[in-house]
């Protein structure tokens, strides 16, 4: 069973087809890198897969865990085991990160005890998101996966608007959501990841601290190329997206 | 009052700016009621009442003062900081001070409408709350005004001073008894803020869904004084029409009104307050979050700067929950000086649907994530609430059923 299947998804978002029967596989444990131009359906297909309603699934189907998610609400999915990281979340006035977390968490005291870790200790008492820099965006992001617990998380341009140094924090927190102990130890070997990801990366950053399996580009709403997450980097930066999309054939693993 | 018994006879049929006309002759005042010695032998009827408007009975240790109105009689009326607070029925304390009466009636003119030229009319009474000089209340003072009787009416007549550098809180639940729901509740305030004194005064509303409501405010501040306003309603009434007054007459004074309000279906509330910052290096803030659930919210606001060097905000926010809810916001600033910072800032809308799915994708219900996100708006942001009145809201917020 797949962790996630995709199949013939297509997706309007704002009057507009975004998704063009798009086809992806997930397996348990597997972390998936996306790359592909600005306004391509990367972050569209992420908030597809999380049910956001802008996104609305004209044709095809999402299989979480081989159940189908597609017509599913968002907290159901999120019970399920999906997780996001947004690239810019909204903010919400009145909310404090703190007491999203306690809403959240199996075990609140936990998560609240290693928020120092996160460097976000003082942003308990904030209201989400509000007057937050880039860097703390993505740090209570991940401190709220982490209380979450996913199966599978998916990361939307975790390194971006972040500093240097933040983004080691960021990548070493990713990469310990990743190896998740909890779920890792139902039999599984520790040294593995159990927790499933798709990333997307302009800058491929991130992929120092978490590693990818694979690698796929998505061009105008279908992945258009597939490869290892090293390679297709290098071929990015040498000769561009349009390049690589029409020197290859769509070839999926 | 120069016009004298005249003008306040012809204001009896005077309608009030704002807010629906109530026929007053429906309904009639009840003098006699039962008397309460100790809150918390009360009956458990009007207990649960009383809590629900931030009146505790068996913690009666934590209020350093209590006073309870049941339709027009003093029903009960404590004092645990005699060395410092001074608390009893308006007309006692008339009685005891000759120069009270330079306090009564000057801050509301009785016929400034039918419902303050009643109260006037039946010379009603009230709380009086002093607060001497300097003294700083540990607790909080707490005034309980129950409608008792079904077709009654309440008119009450309260005068509170902040003396010199005081520092006092207070609750004012107003709430209906178990057996009232079709009445009328008119509470005449005359609020003096002395030099140095600080004052929170939190009103907490549970009416019954066919109560209507007029208070009548007057607020006087003096140099370096300090207040905070807090008007909070979230149960079902019928109308209510409230407009407090501050005059800002002392240098460095500054002056908070904050009204958080659930409009209910068929509820009517006309909520607004008029600053005025008469003295230099004055500050007003007025702040009203709303949201209506199929009734009509009104949120008027209104600051007028008569002196240079004054900074004052107005800030009307509401939240459209439901179609045929219907509200309106009416922010004004009026100046003519050059030297002041005065501002508003109004947004009338419904709940965003990208933060209710942020929430969700954590797990949240779509009902939770709409109740924590109402829950925030309406006390986020606002400075100065007691962490009691907080727990109130959230409360009430709880058990309102906002997620659909």
């Amino acid at each position: 069973m797949h962790m996630l299947e995709i199949k013939d998804l297509h997706v309007e978002a704002g009057g507009r087809e975004i998704l063009k029967g798009l086809d992806l596989t997930v397996e348990e444990g597997e972390t998936i890198a996306l790359f592909g131009p600005n306004g391509s359906g990367k972050s569209t297909l992420m908030a597809a897969i999380m049910g956001y309603a802008y996104c609305k699934v004209t044709r095809g189907s999402i299989f979480f865990e081989g159940e189908d998610i597609t017509h599913l609400p968002v907290d159901e999915r999120a019970k399920m085991g999906v997780g996001m990281m947004m690239q810019r979340p909204p903010n919400v006035v009145g909310v404090k990160l703190g007491d999203l977390i306690k809403t959240i968490a199996k075990d609140d005291e936990e998560i609240l005890r290693q928020a120092d870790e996160f460097r976000m200790d003082r942003h308990l008492d904030r209201d989400l998101n509000v007057g937050f820099s880039g860097g703390e965006i993505k740090r209570s992001e991940i401190l709220q996966l982490t209380a979450q617990n996913p199966k599978l998380v998916l990361l939307d341009e975790p390194e971006s608007g972040v500093d240097l140094e933040s983004i080691e924090l960021i990548g070493e927190k990713i990469h310990d959501l990743l190896y998740n102990t909890e779920l890792c130890s139902r039999g599984m070997s520790k040294v593995n990841r159990c927790v499933s990801a798709l990333v997307i990366t302009h800058t491929g950053q991130i992929l120092d601290y978490i590693g990818a399996d694979k690698a796929y580009i998505i061009n105008d709403g279908r992945i258009r190329c597939s490869g290892r997450p090293t390679d297709l980097l290098k071929e990015i930066r040498e000769k561009g997206y349009k390049e690589c999309i029409s020197c290859r054939m769509v070839k999926l693993p | 009052m120069q016009n004298g018994e005249t003008s306040i006879k012809k204001a009896l049929e005077k309608k009030a700016a704002y807010g629906p006309d109530i026929d007053l002759n429906k309904y009639k005042v009840i003098r006699d009621q039962k008397v309460i010695d100790k809150l918390e032998d009360a009956p458990k009827d009007i207990k649960e009442r009383m809590e629900s408007v931030g009146i505790t009975s068996s913690k009666e240790t934590e209020r350093d003062g209590s006073i309870m109105f049941i339709d027009n009689k003093v029903s009960h009326c404590s004092n645990k900081a005699p060395e410092g607070v001074e608390i009893m029925p308006v007309k006692k304390a008339m009685e005891k001070y000759e120069w009270l009466k330079d306090y009564s009636w000057k801050l509301v003119s009785p016929d400034k409408d039918k419902y303050t030229a009643k109260t006037y009319e039946e010379d009603a009474d009230g709380t009086f709350v002093r607060v001497k000089a300097g003294y700083h209340v540990k607790h909080p003072i707490q005034a309980c005004m129950m409608l008792g009787t079904e077709k009654g009416m309440q008119t009450l007549h309260n005068i509170f001073i902040i003396e010199e550098g005081a520092h006092a809180e207070m609750i004012s639940g107003c709430t209906t008894g178990s057996h009232a729901d079709d009445g009328v509740h008119i509470g005449v305030s005359e609020i003096y803020v002395k030099e140095g004194a600080y004052f929170s005064y939190s009103m907490i509303h549970n009416w019954g869904p066919k109560t209507s409501v007029r208070p009548r405010t007057g607020i006087q501040m003096d140099k370096n004084s300090r207040l905070i306003n807090n008007y909070v309603i979230l149960n079902p009434v019928a109308t209510v029409q409230s407009a407090p007054a501050a005059w800002l007459n002392g240098e460095g004074a500054s002056c908070q009104f904050n009204t958080i309000c659930l409009a209910h279906p068929g509820a009517d509330i006309d909520s607004g307050g008029t600053i005025f910052l008469n003295a230099p290096g004055t500050g007003a803030e007025i702040v009203s979050r709303s949201i209506t659930k199929g009734g009509r919210m009104m949120a008027r606001g209104r600051l007028v700067g008569n002196a240079p060097g004054v900074k004052a905000h107005l800030e009307c926010k509401s939240i459209v929950l439901e179609d045929g809810g219907q509200t309106l916001a009416v922010p004004e600033l009026e100046t003519s000086f050059a030297d002041v910072d005065m501002t508003h800032e109004a947004a009338v809308g419904k709940i965003a649907r990208d933060q209710i799915e942020y929430l969700m994708s954590r797990g949240l219900t779509e009902d939770q994530a709409v109740g924590m996100i109402i829950r925030g708006f309406l006390v986020g942001g606002i400075k100065g609430l007691p962490q009691e009145l907080t727990d109130e809201i959230n409360d009430a917020i709880e058990k309102s059923d906002l997620g659909h």
